[in-house]
């Protein structure tokens, strides 16, 4: 049976997503992707193979980070598209503006109707992804999504520096001034939040504002981000799949390669 | 490659360090330039001239300074060659486009200086250039802060001439320039020991205007929907042409231009039909750097007009060559120069109307604003080009890099998904 597949590498975390004729996404696939983007490719593909996915008459589109590791893909689409079309199939053909906060960058993406009209992608440096938040979460030896449930019971506190190392040197002083983890945590999610919000004001925003990626169910972000960008930003489980399920789609307008099978 | 080891010993060269330099460039020809297919036969004198950049042209440069010539060495295309040609002196470009030299200038630079600026001065204080090695006088201007203060630090280095550029465009500023390029004048005939006539200012300006007419007619054959040339190549070209001769650079770019308008009339094109038409616009990409180019056409685009120094800024607008005295061939130096639009300058509109204008003539489905890291002038530039081209409905993606290729893949990352938007 011919599938779709949608295989979303990235620096964090590799989502898969198949999908049949209808569009209806059939399997999720979640797993870290380690130290190895190669390794990740392989276990995907055996993975699939357990499922009973013919990959030899399923098209398969890799996009994220590591999308050039995957070769059995039948094409790579940049994670900006897909992120454009899978957040449209969650959250409805409108008007959309994406943001996406990944592992190693945060994407501002104006979405019509599925396609993607501009973009902001944040510079080389990590200031405002999903690693700053790792890492100062590790600082404070608390899980990320611990650090975020902390944060709304905090206040009174900021960081500066937009740099993670120097932002972590700050996340050390305040806990050797003795100031309160809350207090800190409100800090870092604070620092992340007018990280987007100045991203964002280069971009018009859409009818509809929406997270994916890993942090989209960490509702204290959604709700600072809601309330810094004056809008209700919204939030899907599936948020994290958005990559993946865009990459799906892509899928289905993609000639499966012939020739000899590639491992 | 030909010998040319005792030339660089003679010019004082550190030729350890040089060597690693020589080692990198034949791949990184290869990879940029040799690996497209189907490119113009004309291409051919390009790219031995680039195999051996740093022997074939120093070599001339030395025989004419043994025939009593002089070197000047600029960095902006605001400073004037016919002054210097008329004198019978010679110009070469010396602008640092290689990661290279970066570390060598920030040991005396600060890190938050753009990477040319480094990159200028790296080259001349690591002895690793012989063009840096070879001119006898260094012609600088004032256009922008970071140079201004690095020219008073290679000034102790080397003889430093600085030409002071206007910061705004009203008639008082074009006086001001003409009297600058009188001024400059003066000093170039102390330096070569050569009087200035009207006559040898006169040819001089025309054979920069041939320069610039040859150059011309090679972009124009990139406004053709049949692509004869890729960007990467007419990047090349232009990289070239502050180095080469002018009149020989005149007649390879006309034979290429011969060429390209062939393969127009014969339906030959670098790309596929629909490949999507990309303009570059922000500060200039000194010889090597090509990674802006190679990415966007290794990722499905075609680059096919540069709105930089290395580009429309070089060859546009010509000097009016019916003057007959020298002070009114100053001031017809001085209004086509003028018209010149550089971040520098304030208010530059001129830049907007010229990026609006080059997107209708060569056909541009999409722009890339892309300026050096630290270029203040550019990177500020870039809100007021962004809206501009938003407002006229054509895609801009806004891009920040250097000379390092770590970055590659991020940048690899925007080009890709602003092309998949173009092709929707």
């Amino acid at each position: 049976m011919k599938h779709y597949i949608g295989i979303d590498i990235g620096s964090t975390c590799a989502k898969t997503i198949v999908m049949n004729e209808e569009a209806r996404v059939l399997y999720r696939l979640l797993q870290p992707t380690g130290w190895s983007s190669v390794d990740t490719a392989r276990t995907i593909r055996k993975n699939l193979e357990d499922l009973g996915v013919d990959l030899s008459e399923s098209p398969v589109v890799a996009t994220g980070y590591g999308r050039v590791s995957v070769p059995y893909a039948d094409k790579q689409v940049t994670e900006i598209t897909c992120h454009g079309r899978g957040a449209c199939y969650i959250h409805g053909d409108r008007l959309l503006t994406v943001i996406d906060i990944g592992g190693q960058d945060t994407k501002l993406i104006s979405v019509d109707n599925g396609m993607v009209q501009d973009f902001i992608m944040n510079d080389k440096c990590s200031a405002g992804t999903g690693r700053f938040l790792e890492v100062m979460a590790n600082t404070l030896a608390l899980a990320p999504e611990e650090l975020c449930r902390l944060a709304a019971q905090g206040g009174g506190v900021s960081i500066n520096s937009m740099c993670t190392v120097f932002a972590e040197s700050e996340v050390i002083s305040l806990i050797g001034r003795g100031e309160t983890k809350e207090n800190i945590a409100f800090a870092v999610v604070d620092s992340i939040v007018k990280k987007v919000v100045s991203q964002a004001g280069r971009l018009k925003l859409g009818e509809t504002v929406c997270l994916t990626g890993g942090l989209c169910e960490f509702d204290y972000l959604r709700k600072s981000l809601s309330k810094a960008l004056g809008v209700e930003v919204q939030a899907d489980p599936e948020g994290c799949y958005a990559g993946a399920i865009g990459a799906a789609l892509q899928a289905r307008k993609v000639e499966k390669r012939k020739g000899e099978e590639v491992t | 490659m030909a010998d040319y080891v005792q030339m660089w010993k003679d010019l004082g060269m550190d030729l350890d360090t040089h060597d690693l330099l020589c080692q990198v460039l034949p791949t990184a020809v290869g990879d940029v330039f040799l690996s497209q297919e189907n490119r113009p036969q004309g291409m051919d004198f390009w790219d031995l001239v680039i195999s051996e950049v740093h022997g074939i042209r120093p070599a001339e440069l030395i025989q004419a300074q043994k025939e009593g010539k002089k070197v000047f060495g600029t960095f902006c295309v605001y400073v004037p060659d016919e002054v210097v040609i008329a004198a019978d002196g010679i110009v070469t470009g010396l602008c640092g486009g290689s990661q290279f030299w970066v570390p060598g200038g920030e040991a005396v630079l600060p890190k938050s200086t753009c990477p040319l600026i480094k990159a200028s001065v790296g080259a001349r204080l690591g002895k690793t250039c012989p063009f840096f090695r070879i001119a006898d006088i260094y012609v600088g201007e004032t256009t922008c802060d970071g140079k201004k203060k690095a020219y008073e630090i290679l000034g102790e280095d080397v003889p430093m001439y600085v030409m002071d550029v206007p910061q705004m465009k009203r008639e008082k500023d074009i006086l001001k320039w003409k009297e600058e390029i009188a001024e400059f004048a003066k000093t170039v005939e102390e330096f070569t020991g050569n009087k200035l006539t009207p006559e040898k200012l006169g040819e001089a300006i025309h054979v920069i205007n041939e320069r610039r007419k040859a150059l011309a007619r090679v972009y124009e054959c990139r406004k053709s929907e049949c692509l004869p040339i890729s960007g990467r190549d007419a990047l090349l070209m232009m990289q070239i042409s502050f180095f080469d001769d002018p009149v020989r650079c005149a007649q390879m770019c006309n034979k290429l231009a011969d060429e390209l308008e062939q393969r127009i009339k014969d339906g030959v094109s670098v790309v596929p039909a629909g490949t999507k038409r990309i303009l570059v616009t922000g500060t200039p990409l000194a010889v090597p750097n090509w990674k802006l180019h190679n990415i966007i056409e290794t990722s499905g685009g075609a680059v096919v007009c540069e709105e930089m120094c290395t580009g429309t800024r070089y060859f546009e607008n010509l000097v009016d060559e019916t003057k007959t005295t020298l002070d009114e061939q100053f001031m017809a130096l001085s209004e086509r120069y003028m018209k010149t639009n550089c971040a520098c300058f304030t208010p530059n509109t001129g830049r907007i109307d010229d990026i609006l204008r080059l997107v209708k003539e060569y056909k541009v489905d999409g722009v890339i604003d892309c300026n050096l890291k630290f270029c203040c002038l550019y990177d500020t530039e870039k809100y007021s080009v962004s809206r501009a081209l938003k407002e006229a409905g054509v895609p801009i993606l806004s891009l920040e890099t250097d000379y390092a290729d770590t970055d590659a893949e991020q940048l690899r990352t925007r080009i890709g998904a602003f092309l998949e938007m173009l092709n929707g």
